[in-house]
């Protein structure tokens, strides 16, 4: 006797594609009502940009003012010096990815050591001195465009992180003065809006500086920023400080360390790996608060954006200008946060 | 209790911040003072340029072009300054500010002219403690409408939607300008002007309102700048000149017979083409004007041929005016705008 063993196959609308879809998409009459409605919506809004992105947009104000939006009124002439510049970073940050990749340990002290020469040469590049021949100085006041965001930025992050350290062990030290000054500023500062700290370095500090000395105002504004984000810093590392066990710091005086190496070798370590994402999502909004320099006058990217709105053959291409300065914004960030997950995954935190 | 302690700690630390902030300033108003004799101006000479706020988004009047350079009507006159003082009309430095940041950094002598679309009111005057040094543009609020509607005045636009901003003078101008008449309209206001030319184009409203000058801008670049008329009206005065700190008269004068000088200029007929040939004019105003004769320039503390640079390096008033909001920029009427003697405002002083 034998039995037809048909194996009946499941139906069609169970598995495959189709499957995935009914389960998923179309699952219950509202289930597909939200869908269709979502699919509509999306269409609508992508043709809507699409439409305009393609058809509308004047995209001539983008292009024909491209040095402007990226390096300002910083002088044609001298334009090769912010391109040798971006070129040094690139090297540098090329070798820096294959010393950290290879795992080369001895390189990486002079990669490190390498980064600051490069920033500081950068720096003086940039800037110029005097009456040199071949770089003459350019003031920083004139900085301006995405050359400027990131001036701010960059200075703002690296200056701000070994201040916001100091400040977080100013606050959990045990002398009274140092504690009581660094818990002030720290609250001080947070107890008001950057606005605010940025309008007092530009319209404050000449009230106090007699008229022969003019602090620049890009400067002015470098400083401000640095000053307010070291003390979200100093707040994200102190957290990272306070999930410290105490036994770490007994073990490293029971092995004869003092309290700086303890600090140094074995508490500062662990809390600032913990601390990564917090410090670097504080970087992020650093960055893209240097925007706000728009209103205490300075050329941003998006100071520009709105200033060559201004020239008569692209009056009324806000739109074209803005959605360019966003794009920036977004790729810069995402470059910035990209950064932060490989180093989380280098130093694994998260991991035990 | 503790609690306590800490706003006395506080309380003593904000004390000593201040003490220490309120110092060093005896010294700084011994040096302050002699500015209503001219220290202005000597600082201004030795620093070798001449500091200009400037506005770096306004269409026609001050923005940044491709090659990242300020230029337009407003700038041109920082430059007639420091061709004045220096003979050299590049030795500016531009500082674009805010709306809000204008009067403080004039105020704390952050800039040393104000040339930012500035209208001259009385408040400013007395409160602001500025001192207007000449009017150099004569704007007021218009009106414009299609072509199509056929109207030609405001008594014309009965039961009428207009589109204005809100929130600012121009909507107050407004009601009453048609209050007065006696005609019923309904505003559609917006949060900027650029939001009201986008209405106004699509058909949202039947007459669009902002100052004159402005809606010139805003009607070159609409794609049939020929459909739109503004309006033969004026709703509200609007004189915008030049400014100087409160108090530093040797400067204002400075400041005020530059422009004067350029208006002087255009009606004696000296022009960037002729100014050399002039230089051997028998007319005795020409003579003093250009610095042949008497010691004109030498008594407001600048060379005697300062209009000479003016007129050379930046163009007479009608030059510059044709250059930006004339024929060749946002073609604006002269209308007040134009010499005393054909019918307009501009009235240099005596150049004797």
């Amino acid at each position: 006797m034998t039995v037809d063993v048909e194996v009946m196959k499941p139906p069609r609308t169970e598995v495959g594609a189709l499957g995935w879809l009914r389960k998923n998409l179309f699952g219950t009459w509202y289930d597909a009502l939200l869908t269709v409605g979502s699919v509509a919506f999306i269409c609508v809004v992508l043709y809507g940009v699409f439409n305009w992105a393609l058809n509308t947009a004047k995209w001539g104000v983008v292009t024909t003012n491209i040095k402007v939006f990226m390096v300002g009124r910083y002088p044609y002439s001298e334009v090769w010096r912010i391109w040798t510049s971006v070129g040094l970073f690139l090297v540098m940050a090329l070798v820096s990815l294959v010393v950290w990749k290879r795992n080369v340990t001895k390189a990486r002290r002079g990669v490190t050591i390498a980064w600051v020469i490069v920033l500081l040469l950068t720096i003086v590049l940039l800037k110029g001195f005097g009456d040199l021949p071949l770089i003459p100085s350019v003031p920083i006041n004139i900085w301006s465009g995405l050359m400027l965001t990131l001036a701010l930025g960059i200075v703002g992050i690296v200056a701000s992180f070994p201040m916001g350290v100091l400040l977080a062990l100013g606050r959990r030290s045990s002398l009274p003065v140092i504690k009581v000054f660094c818990t002030t500023y720290i609250e001080g500062i947070r107890g008001v809006p950057l606005i605010s700290v940025l309008f007092m370095s530009m319209l404050m500090i000449p009230l106090f500086l007699p008229p022969s000395i003019r602090l620049d105002n890009v400067l002015r504004a470098m400083v401000a920023m640095t000053l307010f984000s070291a003390a979200y810093v100093a707040e994200n590392v102190r957290g990272g400080l306070q999930a410290i066990p105490e036994g770490q710091y007994e073990a490293g005086r029971a092995v004869g360390l003092n309290e700086g190496l303890v600090m140094v070798l074995i508490v500062l370590p662990q809390a600032l790996r913990a601390m990564i994402p917090a410090i670097v999502g504080q970087f992020i909004s650093l960055y893209k608060d240097t925007s706000l320099v728009v209103i205490v006058g300075l050329l941003d990217i998006l100071g520009v954006a709105k200033a060559v709105t201004g020239q008569r053959e692209w009056i009324g291409t806000q739109k074209e200008v803005f959605a360019f300065a966003g794009v920036i914004f977004f790729v810069t960030c995402s470059a910035l946060s990209y950064a932060s997950r490989r180093l989380e995954k280098q130093l694994g935190v998260g991991e035990r | 209790m503790k609690a306590i302690s800490w706003i006395v700690v506080s309380l003593l630390v904000l004390g000593v911040l201040l003490a220490a902030c309120a110092a060093p300033a005896p010294p700084e108003e011994g040096e302050a003072a002699p500015s209503v004799t001219g220290a202005r101006i000597q600082t201004i000479l030795d620093r070798g340029k001449v500091i200009c706020g400037c506005n770096a988004e306004l269409p026609g009047f001050g923005y940044l072009n491709p090659a990242g350079d300020f230029e337009g009507f407003d700038v041109d006159f920082c430059k007639a300054i420091a061709a004045a003082v220096f003979g050299d009309a590049t030795a500016v430095e531009y500082r674009p500010l805010t709306a809000a940041e204008r009067l403080p950094a004039l105020q704390t002598g952050e800039i040393d002219v104000l040339i930012r679309n500035t209208t001259w009111t009385l408040t400013r005057d007395a409160v602001n403690e500025v001192d207007w040094a000449a009017v150099t543009f004569y704007d007021g609020q218009g009106m414009m409408v299609p072509v199509a509607t056929g109207w030609t005045s405001l008594d014309d636009m009965e039961g009428a939607t207009v589109c204005s901003t809100t929130g600012t003078t121009t909507e107050m101008n407004l009601a009453d300008a048609f209050r007065s008449r006696g005609l019923d309209y309904t505003p559609l206001l917006f949060e900027k002007t650029q939001d009201t030319a986008t209405a106004y184009e699509e058909g949202r409203c039947d007459g669009q309102t902002s100052d004159k000058s402005q809606l010139a801008a805003l009607r070159s670049a609409m794609e049939n700048p020929a459909d739109h008329v503004i309006l033969d009206v004026t709703m509200s005065k609007e004189p915008l000149g030049p400014l100087t700190a409160h108090g530093d008269n040797k400067w204002n004068d400075v400041v005020r017979w530059v422009v004067w000088g350029m208006m002087q200029a255009e009606e004696s007929g000296v022009s960037s083409a002729n100014v050399d040939q002039m230089l051997s004019s028998d007319d005795p105003t020409v003579k003093r004007l250009l610095g042949v004769e008497g010691e004109m320039g030498s008594s407001l503390g600048i060379p005697n041929d300062f209009v000479v640079q003016i007129v050379k390096q930046v163009g007479n008033y009608g030059e510059v005016y044709n250059r930006w909001l004339g024929p060749d920029g946002l073609n604006i009427p002269r209308g007040p705008n134009e010499l005393w003697t054909n019918g307009g405002l501009l009235y240099a002083m005596a150049f004797r």
